[in-house]
């Protein structure tokens, strides 16, 4: 067997970052983005039709806040 | 021990008070504790002079104390944790929230996908599923009531922070009789809404109104055209009016509070590097103060959606629907027109916006705080 001493080792690496979809920062960012989105959709005053969509933007964008701010930072 | 033979001996220890046993085993009898583990701490010097004696205001009350506890009582107490006696404390306060506004949610949320009526008590109550959230959210009157609560809320909050803030800024500075004029501006926020509802309709009647009158002596416009109330581009402003009048001064405690939060040494170091006023105001006063600025306007963002009883008061949503904000049409759904299940529906819907509205608010109070 060969002394470990004098293997040679690879570099130690960079920890591995979270996917994208696991990070908290990023992620309430985007959830605050449609939260946001939501809200203006109802009360905009032109398009009926965003109004009507505006409650299950702010939903989603609520409970991917709640869901997200839980992730580690 | 070499070193220590030269040391100064300390105080003679004070003798164990012979009558402390004598006392403490009525009392160790009561509360079930065996007698011979109960020996009184010795008392240090201190102490001593105040325990020694037999007649102490403390001894008495702990035997009057023990004397007066049913025994049952003290074997439940001393069976109780901490952790439960902090429930206990916790409890009447976690059972009113329960009570008073988790429960109504989430009957509220039940009630909101059912054809219930409140004036139909024994009618048959069926799920209609998310028919009123269909009907709420494609009904053209409520979105126009949505709009008239996103002007109403929008001009509020910019004018009752940008007066707040200015105000704060004055008071904070050191001048003579600031407690006097801190005092006389707060006292629009102590009165109740009802209260400044009835007296600002008065305010502005134009045949009697102070307010159409001054209004008249600046512009020489005659009183009787100056119809706050009555007339359709006016009502909405009469109540941004009353309400900037009333919650200004809640807006300028809250910043005042921040500005008073800003250590002196950062001017004074600012001052040394000749910053100008403007670039202090700017580049110190506004960042270290917008925390307290957006809770401020967090907290009247949020009342101001459910803005009811003033708009009640002085227009009731008039004239026609020009001031009919969110919750008077909500009021009207289900107080006038008893649709109780859609006008939960459309509280839910508001809820969500709201709840919305103060997630966004605390991501953006975190990103200022930790700069």
């Amino acid at each position: 067997m060969s002394d470990p001493l004098l293997t040679p080792q690879s570099p130690a690496l960079p920890p591995r970052r979270r996917p994208f979809f696991l990070r908290r920062g990023p992620m309430e960012a985007v959830a605050v983005t449609v939260i946001a989105l939501g809200f203006l959709m109802l009360f905009q005053p032109f398009a009926l039709v965003l109004y009507t969509y505006s409650l299950i933007t702010l939903l989603v964008g609520t409970f991917m806040f709640m869901i997200v701010s839980k992730f580690p930072e | 021990m070499p070193g220590l033979e030269g040391r100064r001996p300390g105080p003679p220890t004070t003798p164990r008070d012979p009558g402390a046993q004598d006392r403490f085993l009525p009392m160790a009898t009561r509360l079930h504790l065996r007698p011979d583990r109960v020996a009184p701490f010795p008392p240090t010097q201190a102490s001593a002079r105040v325990t020694t004696s037999h007649h102490t205001l403390a001894d008495k009350a702990a035997e009057a104390a023990a004397r007066a506890t049913p025994d049952g009582v003290v074997v439940r107490v001393r069976a109780l944790s901490d952790r439960a006696i902090a429930w206990l404390f916790i409890a009447p306060t976690i059972v009113l929230l329960l009570a008073i506004n988790i429960f109504p949610l989430f009957w509220a949320i039940y009630l909101s996908f059912t054809n219930f009526r409140a004036n139909r008590p024994n009618a048959e109550v069926k799920n209609v599923g998310l028919g009123n959230y269909s009907r709420v959210l494609n009904d053209p009157d409520i979105w126009a009531s949505m709009q008239t609560t996103a002007h109403f809320v929008f001009w509020t909050i910019l004018l009752q922070t940008v007066i707040g803030f200015a105000l704060a800024y004055l008071i904070d500075r050191k001048f003579r009789g600031h407690a006097f004029w801190t005092t006389l501006i707060l006292i629009p926020m102590m009165l109740s809404p009802a209260v400044v509802g009835n007296f600002w309709r008065f305010l502005y009647e134009p045949q009697i109104g102070l307010f159409a009158y001054a209004v008249s002596f600046l512009t020489g416009i005659p009183t009787s055209e100056i119809q706050m109330l009555g007339s359709v581009n006016l009502a909405p402003w009469a109540i941004i009016i009353v309400d900037t009048w009333m919650w200004t001064p809640y807006v300028m405690l809250i910043c005042l509070a921040g500005l008073r939060s800003i250590p002196d040494y950062i001017y004074e170091a600012a001052e040394v590097d000749r910053a100008s006023n403007w670039r202090q105001f700017w580049s110190i006063t506004v960042p270290m103060a917008l925390p307290f600025i957006m809770l401020a306007v967090l907290f009247r963002g949020i009342e101001n959606f459910k803005m009811f009883d003033m708009v009640n008061l002085l227009t009731g949503g008039g004239p026609g629907s020009t001031t009919e904000v969110a919750s008077i049409t909500l009021k009207r759904d289900a107080f006038e027109a008893w649709a109780t299940g859609r006008s939960s529906a459309f509280a839910i819907v508001l809820f969500v916006a709201v709840f919305g509205l103060a997630n966004i608010y605390v991501k953006a109070l975190n990103r200022v705080k930790q700069r």
